[in-house]
């Protein structure tokens, strides 16, 4: 990976946010979440990334006001809404599973485990939208390492907080709770594999799911699971909760495929928020030079 | 004022400009960029939402008449299902165009592949004729029997309507179970009236006054 310039490090922009955040966040938001040195880091010095795009980015207002996090409610303006209910603090990650060192590691513990990077990514939804967004955070795999997978392992699942009384969606059973969502152990340890804290140079806004979430940026924006509390080393493949619920619609795979039809609607296209014309849905969403020979050998249409 | 007091073309009128608040509302928030990150979808679902509230809305005439006995209801009938028409168009509209861009291949496929997009438009296509037919002229020329028999295709549209949206819906049925169950009590209402009158008919309550002295059938 390219070492940035120092040219490359501070936009005026991002500066000019920084300090306006720092103004801002007295006790509140970020400052709250993370520890002041990691802070100081997040909008200006995050490195950029060769796997960021310089597509368009999709405005904060829609990144965090158009989501699907069924934990408070099914309807896309419902979590924008509901989200705040969600306690981020204190927050624990516990590793365990196939594992020669099961650990529970705090959100600051899991902050300093690496140096934040922008990443700048598109996001697919398998219902036909797409957005272009800048996550901030470092390669999953530096955190899975921490636990020392086993040789047997080959499979992660990855497993959302439930907060009942903070989450009303998880009043019906829409989807199984916890939310569950799985990878396998290469594509989890692919260096294009986010773990997430922030977006915007900023924490991450709770109904994108604070503290900490997954990214998969190849794969439907279901299977980048959101504020989790347990990574689990696994030797068979996990049943995630949208294959429980619906086993025929979603596979575990779930590669962005213009090819491969949901059952109840095309994924040859889709529409980029802020966009009026819908544009050709890519192979891998655009990452297939990444991630294409992970699946060298596989019939998609089977492994869908 | 009494409700039967208040002149007909008045309540037309009311009623007339009210069903158009819909379209209003999406248009000014189109305008005014206030329908949110998607507002192609925002228009295209509010369309069809409001398509099966006018459909649902029409097909409560009836038995609300019956309950009240509000028989200026009648006269709002077809201006209601005109209205479920009007958004129905408009609901396909959108679809075509910004969905699908007037790609005629990819709506062929669509149409033949994806079950809920079938029975959207088998409902839109068995919408057209009553559309057509909702005036007096076609009444007429039609015969009162006939002309009822092809707008009772309304009950078919109904469920083919309510199956498009639950089979669009991804996981959470709430929203088409619950227009299912509305729609499943006003067509319910009709088969139970229908089922109460043909009773009273066999038991002769309605038969001539010469079959009333000697019955045809045995009185149960």
């Amino acid at each position: 990976m390219n070492t940035p310039k120092p040219s490359e490090i501070t936009p005026p922009g991002l500066y000019a946010r920084r300090r306006e955040f720092l103004r801002t966040s007295i006790g509140a938001g970020l400052a709250a979440v993370l520890p002041a040195p990691t802070f100081a880091g997040i909008g200006t010095g995050a490195h950029k990334s060769v796997f960021s795009t310089d597509e368009a980015q999709t405005p904060l207002k829609h990144v965090s006001g158009y989501c699907n996090y069924y934990e408070f409610g099914t309807g896309k303006e419902d979590p924008a809404e509901n989200a705040h209910r969600l306690q981020t603090r204190p927050w624990q990650l516990t590793i365990d599973g196939l594992v020669r060192k099961p650990v529970t590691l705090g959100i600051d513990d899991i902050l300093k485990l690496a140096p934040l990077e922008e990443r700048i990514y598109r996001l697919r939804c398998v219902e036909g939208w797409s957005m272009v967004i800048p996550w901030l955070g470092f390669p999953l795999d530096v955190l899975l390492k921490q636990a020392e997978p086993l040789g047997s392992a080959k499979y992660v699942e990855f497993v959302t907080a439930l907060q009942p009384d903070n989450m009303p969606g998880t009043r019906s059973r829409v989807l199984n709770w916890p939310y569950r969502e799985g990878l396998r152990l290469d594509e989890a340890r692919h260096p294009l594999t986010l773990l997430a804290v922030g977006l915007y140079g900023d924490a991450l806004p709770k109904q994108n799911g604070a503290p900490l979430r997954i990214v998969v940026p190849w794969k439907y924006g279901f299977k980048s699971a959101k504020s989790i509390v347990a990574i689990r080393f696994l030797e068979h493949e996990p049943q995630s909760s949208w294959m429980e619920a619906n086993p025929r619609e979603y596979g575990f795979y779930s590669n962005v495929n213009p090819e491969v039809s949901h059952p109840r609607w095309s994924q040859a296209t889709e529409r980029r928020i802020g966009e009026f014309r819908k544009r050709q849905t890519l192979m891998f969403n655009g990452y297939g030079e990444q991630v294409a020979s992970l699946y060298a050998g596989m019939d998609l249409r089977k492994f869908y | 004022m009494p409700m039967r007091y208040v002149p007909v073309a008045l309540l037309k009128t009311a009623v007339f400009l009210l069903s158009l608040l819909p379209l209003t509302w999406y248009g000014w928030g189109a305008w005014h960029d206030t329908l949110g990150a998607n507002p192609i979808e925002a228009v295209t679902r509010g369309f069809g939402t409001w398509t099966l509230n006018f459909l649902l809305i029409t097909l409560a005439v009836t038995p609300l008449r019956k309950l009240t006995g509000l028989n200026l209801l009648i006269r709002l009938r077809r201006m209601l299902g005109l209205f479920t028409f009007f958004y129905a168009t408009l609901h396909l509209t959108s679809y075509l165009w910004f969905d699908q861009f007037f790609d005629w291949g990819e709506i062929a496929q669509d149409i033949l592949k994806r079950p809920f997009i079938t029975v959207g438009m088998a409902a839109f296509v068995l919408l057209v004729p009553l559309a057509a037919t909702s005036h007096n002229a076609a009444i007429r020329r039609l015969g009162g029997r006939r002309w009822q028999a092809l707008h009772r295709t309304v009950y078919a549209i109904g469920i083919l309507a309510v199956l498009h949206y639950s089979w669009l819906v991804k996981a959470d049925q709430s929203q088409p179970l619950l227009y299912g169950g509305i729609l499943f009590v006003l067509l319910g209402l009709r088969a139970w009236w229908r089922e109460v009158e043909r009773r009273e008919q066999l038991a002769g309550k309605y038969a001539p006054r010469l079959k009333r002295i000697i019955p045809i059938l045995p009185r149960r």
